[in-house]
């Protein structure tokens, strides 16, 4: 039996974890936590208790993309807001893996942190190096930022890398096959099932096959370079960086076309809105410009229509268009 | 008996001997912790006084630990509620207040627990909507103290920039924020809150 009630035991773990994870601990106060730790099994097992609950609710980071810094007090509607982000993060919850605070047990595995945004979502994120990091629609990565080496890996999606430069602790994107290496850029990298485009659009910056067995030469990039590398193959591309400028204009929302095809067009709308937009291949090959908010596609559906003359039909979470 | 020079002592991180998570934690992280809940039912039915269940899960982990460090049971649950069993059967006679027959023998015991509980077929969904509720009954300043450090990855400090409060209140919302979580999370927190 011991001697304290369970309710106390319990507060005392919760209270040596909480302190232990988010303020400065010394050598000294880890020793003080050692003594207590097992001075009884009774606190063992409480202290075991509440990591294992702290450990578990790291499943809520896959919320984290509905929370803007600038609103980060937790909001009143905290529950119809998971509702609403529930499909998504259900499928984020099986694949997020981060760790959160330090474990009990010390390992070698230095802190990760993940970061998700759903469909139509964007976020930006800045890291305790200066680096900034712009999320685009459906892009998970996760960070790991050491006072070594500063390391993300773009898991899905699209993201925006504002680096801020530091020669001695090199910035490194993992990012499925390849690994980019910042010499101090602000670069773009976008990763779907088949491949990798990196954009640089300043500085420079080193692309890799990490696992390379046609011993693939590294690719040192120029601003204006565009990368698009896969499992076994790696080209670079030539583009204005003005264009590659105007590719970010999802930082602010927009999708600017310039006589692009309303196949094109519909792909774009289609990464950033769960509502669909469907074109039939008669009028796919048209083309449009102009610049939309990415998220309003019947906006866009009624300039096609103005426009080009074709047809909008309304089905549900469809928007289809059709030669009239 | 010649001590070799490579015999497997454990060199490391002095803290690490005292503070290494032995296979007992894990186990018990893994194989005890889920069944809380299930273990708290079972002690609320067979006990009549209901301000000692805390304590009783607490002398069963006790006991949990300390057959666990000798040898890891190979039925967790069936362990878990025959360990439970005698322990009421030895504060009955201690304090002589129930007939021990009241409570069921391991056999039938067996029998009774062997269905899988509900944490064994939670699936991610359901762990995700669970975690979400278990954050909306905190009290409001212990839940946002929680979200900012669990959620947004913040520390004390930043939480007590982010929140304008003193470190101290911080450090008191948060540490009460992942205690109630905890009981949140495995049995059922007292509805009655305690006092």
């Amino acid at each position: 039996m011991s001697d304290l009630s369970a309710r106390e035991v319990k507060a005392a773990a919760a209270d040596w974890f909480e302190r232990r994870n988010f303020w400065n601990w010394t050598a000294e106060n880890e020793s003080e936590f050692a003594g207590w730790l097992n001075a009884s099994l009774a606190h063992r097992a409480a202290y075991v208790r509440v990591e294992a609950a702290w450990k578990r609710a790291e499943r809520l980071t896959v919320m984290k993309s509905s929370l803007h810094p600038q609103t980060a007090r937790v909001p009143q509607s905290s529950r119809s807001r998971v509702w609403f982000f529930g499909a998504a993060a259900a499928v984020a919850a099986t694949i997020v893996a981060a760790i959160g605070a330090t474990s009990l047990w010390p390992t070698a595995e230095p802190e990760t942190q993940t970061y998700a945004t759903m469909v139509g979502g964007r976020e930006t994120l800045a890291l305790t190096d200066g680096t900034k990091i712009d999320l685009n629609t459906d892009t998970q990565l996760r960070t790991q930022i050491t006072a070594r080496e500063r390391k993300v890996w773009l898991d899905k999606g699209e993201a925006y890398f504002q680096v801020k430069h530091d020669a001695a602790h090199p910035f490194i994107v993992i990012a499925g096959t390849h690994r980019i290496t910042d010499l101090g850029t602000k670069f773009v990298i976008r990763r779907d099932a088949a491949q990798i485009e990196v954009s640089l659009v300043e500085g420079r910056a080193q692309v890799d096959a990490i696992n390379s067995k046609t011993n693939a030469p590294s690719v040192e990039m120029m601003p204006g370079d565009v990368v698009v590398a896969s499992a076994n193959r790696i080209e670079t591309l030539k583009r204005p960086v003005a264009t590659l400028s105007q590719d970010l204009s999802w930082r602010q929302g927009l999708l600017v076309f310039k006589r692009t095809t309303l196949g094109e067009a519909a792909n774009q709308f289609n990464r950033y809105n769960r509502e669909k937009l469907i074109v039939d291949r008669s009028t796919a090959q048209l083309k449009i410009g102009g610049t939309f908010q990415s998220d309003n596609i019947s906006d866009f559906a009624e300039v096609a229509r103005e426009v080009l003359g074709v047809r909008i039909q309304r089905h549900g979470e469809q928007t289809e268009i059709s030669h009239q | 008996m010649t001590e070799t020079p490579d015999s497997k002592r454990d060199t490391a991180d002095p803290r690490s001997a005292a503070m290494t998570a032995s296979d007992v934690d894990v186990w018990f992280a893994r194989e005890v912790l889920p069944l809380e809940a299930a273990l708290m039912q079972f002690l609320q039915h067979h006990w009549r006084n209901r301000s000692d269940v805390e304590d009783l899960v607490q002398d069963v982990y006790i006991r949990m630990y300390e057959a666990a460090q000798k040898e890891i049971p190979e039925h967790p649950r069936k362990f878990l509620f025959t360990t439970a069993r005698n322990l009421l059967i030895d504060r009955a006679r201690r304090a002589q207040i129930i007939p021990i027959e009241a409570l069921p023998d391991p056999e039938t015991l067996d029998i009774a627990l062997d269905t899988p509980g509900p944490e064994r077929n939670a699936i991610a969904r359901d762990e995700l909507r669970r975690l979400q509720e278990a954050l909306d009954r905190l009290p409001a300043r212990n839940r946002e103290a929680v979200v900012l450090a669990r959620i947004e990855g913040l520390t004390g400090r930043e939480i007590s920039q982010r929140m304008g409060l003193a470190e101290a209140t911080v450090s008191h919302h948060l540490s009460n924020g992942i205690a109630a979580l905890t009981d949140m999370l495995y049995g059922d927190a007292p509805k009655d809150g305690g006092k």
